[in-house]
């Protein structure tokens, strides 16, 4: 499978979602309210935007991807597979001893992986090392980087936001999964963000701000020329999105859905429960 | 042992790194806003396009140095200990060690050595926390041609060292032809009384002490434990075998460094009576570094009372 259409990539998030439950419910743990969140974010990346050759997984031309809210694990794994770096079977080993799929990215594991994350706050910094190696080694590819809202407050995270400006790396694209929720309560609640665009242009970043589940706003957000500076796109989105009932809700951040939920959840993303 | 000359192990850190760079070209120098006290400053004066000062920002710097691994670079990040291996601990752990990157961190000011900055400044648990990461290799040179040695060994090996430099001038005095190989520890002095395993600065006390014993009788063993990880299991036994009084020296907390590695292959494999010369979990404290050495019990003659005292308790 290569790239798709926008309407057939909509039909293949819907399947994405699905797999997200899946996985989760087999494994009996892991994070399904921010990885349903990001899907769009992440299949627009893969199959719309991103130079990358799934035969190829280590291919020194390819785009970069970091995973900085490594807790989405699920949702990246889903994306991977559907995009051809190992067989879609593999998903339900999620978070089992011994499986490929660990509960947070393994670059030494996952094919298609390129960076191991999981301790929030750290990803930029991997992104900004990525892009000035890329810069330094002549290469011109770009390096995306997800990362989640409440991730920000880490210290580490405005440190690499400054770097990233400073070095004016333009092959940085950011996207914040602006989902505004974090496990003890919403972002607002536990400590409030204020206004990250403000925030992030006045260190230097392009900003724009996109409904992200919309893959026809994302992608032109991704194709926003960024001369001499990273970019930042804000993807507004909504935790648990697709599932009614884990939709916004903070209790949905890291719980696994039961046989029942499970079954719920597929039949409302027009998937049979197996 | 005589010293030949006084010499900064960190000039020949930073020295190392300009003759490295000549060598290497996919080797990049990182500091955090101390390039002048680490001494990268002159790999930066040689190779600006490939050195990159990140600010007072240690965690990102550890951060953007897996990132360069991951883009194909040999990235050695530099600080000072207590921030290398204590402010940024968790970014070394997961961004660097967890995926095994080919990160080297090189932390000059360890130990009480630092002098009047303070215990503020003066790491004495980072061997303790570097050591207890898996995948990572910790090597705390002697001298100045020691350093040379290690960053040199460290550049071949693949994989994360952590590289543990003093700040003062030091005595030169390992032999410029002398072998350094990352795991296996040097006797520099044989002697069938007793045993002084040392690390870093300490090396020197230790040869310094070895004479003052054979003056007073005594012959002692000598071995420079320029590894702290992987940690020479072999030749800890043997000396258990051959010698069986041992004493560990290093400028460090006396909980998780040389000490407490070599109590570990000793207690597992061949017990024997073991006394650790270290900093007594304590902090620092300003002074001149001969008056903290003196004052933590870290010089030559607390070695030497020390192997006196451990013969007698054997002799009783």
């Amino acid at each position: 499978m290569e790239s798709l259409a926008p309407g057939e990539l909509s039909q293949l998030n819907k399947r994405i979602r699905q797999d997200i439950i899946r996985m989760i419910g087999a494994a009996k743990s892991g994070h399904p309210g921010g990885s349903l969140s990001c899907v769009e974010i992440l299949s627009t990346l893969y199959f719309r935007v991103m130079n990358v050759d799934p035969e190829h997984p280590r291919w020194e031309g390819r785009d970069r991807f970091v995973l900085s809210k490594g807790h989405a694990a699920p949702a990246l794994y889903a994306v991977l597979a559907h995009r051809g770096y190992f067989p879609p079977e593999e998903l339900l080993s999620l978070r089992q001893f011994g499986s490929r799929l660990q509960g947070h990215p393994d670059m030494k594991k996952t094919p298609g992986v390129d960076a191991s994350t999981g301790s929030l706050g750290q990803g930029l910094s991997i992104a900004v090392g990525l892009a000035l190696g890329g810069k330094l080694g002549g290469k011109a590819y770009r390096v995306f980087v997800v990362a989640g809202d409440g991730e920000i407050q880490e210290g580490q995270f405005w440190e690499a936001a400054m770097a990233a400006a400073h070095y004016k790396l333009s092959a940085v694209t950011l996207v914040l999964d602006y989902n505004g929720l974090q496990i003890d309560g919403t972002c607002e609640e536990v400590m409030s963000l204020g206004n990250v665009g403000d925030k992030l242009a006045a260190f230097g970043f392009a900003v724009s701000e996109v409904d992200g589940h919309s893959i026809a706003q994302l992608e032109s957000a991704f194709r926003l020329p960024a001369q001499d500076r990273p970019k930042c796109i804000i993807a507004h989105t909504h935790k648990g999105c697709g599932v009614s009932f884990m939709e916004d809700q903070v209790g949905w951040h890291g719980k696994a859905p039961n046989a029942e939920e499970v079954a719920r959840a597929l039949s409302e993303l027009g998937g049979v429960s197996s | 042992m005589n010293a030949k000359e006084i010499r900064a192990p960190r000039l020949a850190y930073g020295e190392t790194l300009v003759k490295l760079g000549a060598e290497l070209d996919n080797l990049v120098v990182l500091d955090a806003d101390l390039a002048h006290a680490t001494m990268t400053t002159l790999f930066r004066e040689q190779f600006p396009e490939r050195f990159f000062n990140v600010g007072i920002a240690e965690q990102n710097m550890m951060g953007i140095a897996g990132g360069l691994a991951l883009a194909g670079f040999m990235p050695f990040a530099s600080t000072f200990a207590v921030f290398g291996a204590g402010r940024a601990f968790e970014q070394v752990r997961n961004t660097i060690c967890y995926p095994r990157l080919n990160v080297k961190i090189a932390v000059t000011h360890a130990g009480i050595t630092v002098g009047e900055d303070g215990g503020s400044h003066q790491s004495v648990e980072d061997i303790s926390l570097m050591r207890s990461i898996p995948n990572m290799t910790v090597l705390v040179p002697a001298d100045a041609v020691e350093t040379e040695k290690a960053v040199r060994a460290a550049a071949v090996f693949d994989g994360p060292v952590y590289l543990r430099i003093p700040r003062p001038p030091a005595p030169v005095f390992i032999e410029a032809g002398a072998k350094f190989e990352i795991g296996k520890a040097d006797i520099l002095r044989d002697g069938r009384d007793v045993c002084l395993c040392a690390t870093g600065l300490m090396v020197f006390q230790a040869v310094q002490a070895a004479e003052q014993l054979h003056a007073a009788g005594i012959e002692a063993t000598v071995v420079n434990f320029h590894t702290i990880k992987p940690i020479d299991e072999r030749l800890i036994i043997e000396l258990a075998q051959r010698v069986g009084k041992m004493i560990t020296v290093e400028e460090h907390s006396i909980i998780g460094g040389l000490g407490s590695a070599v109590a570990e292959v000793l207690s597992e494999q061949r017990p024997v009576y073991l006394k650790r010369i270290g900093i007594q979990d304590r902090f620092g404290q300003s002074g001149t570094p001969d008056q903290l050495l003196e004052a933590y019990g870290l010089t030559a003659a607390n070695i030497v009372g020390a192997a006196k005292t451990l013969l007698a308790r054997q002799a009783g």
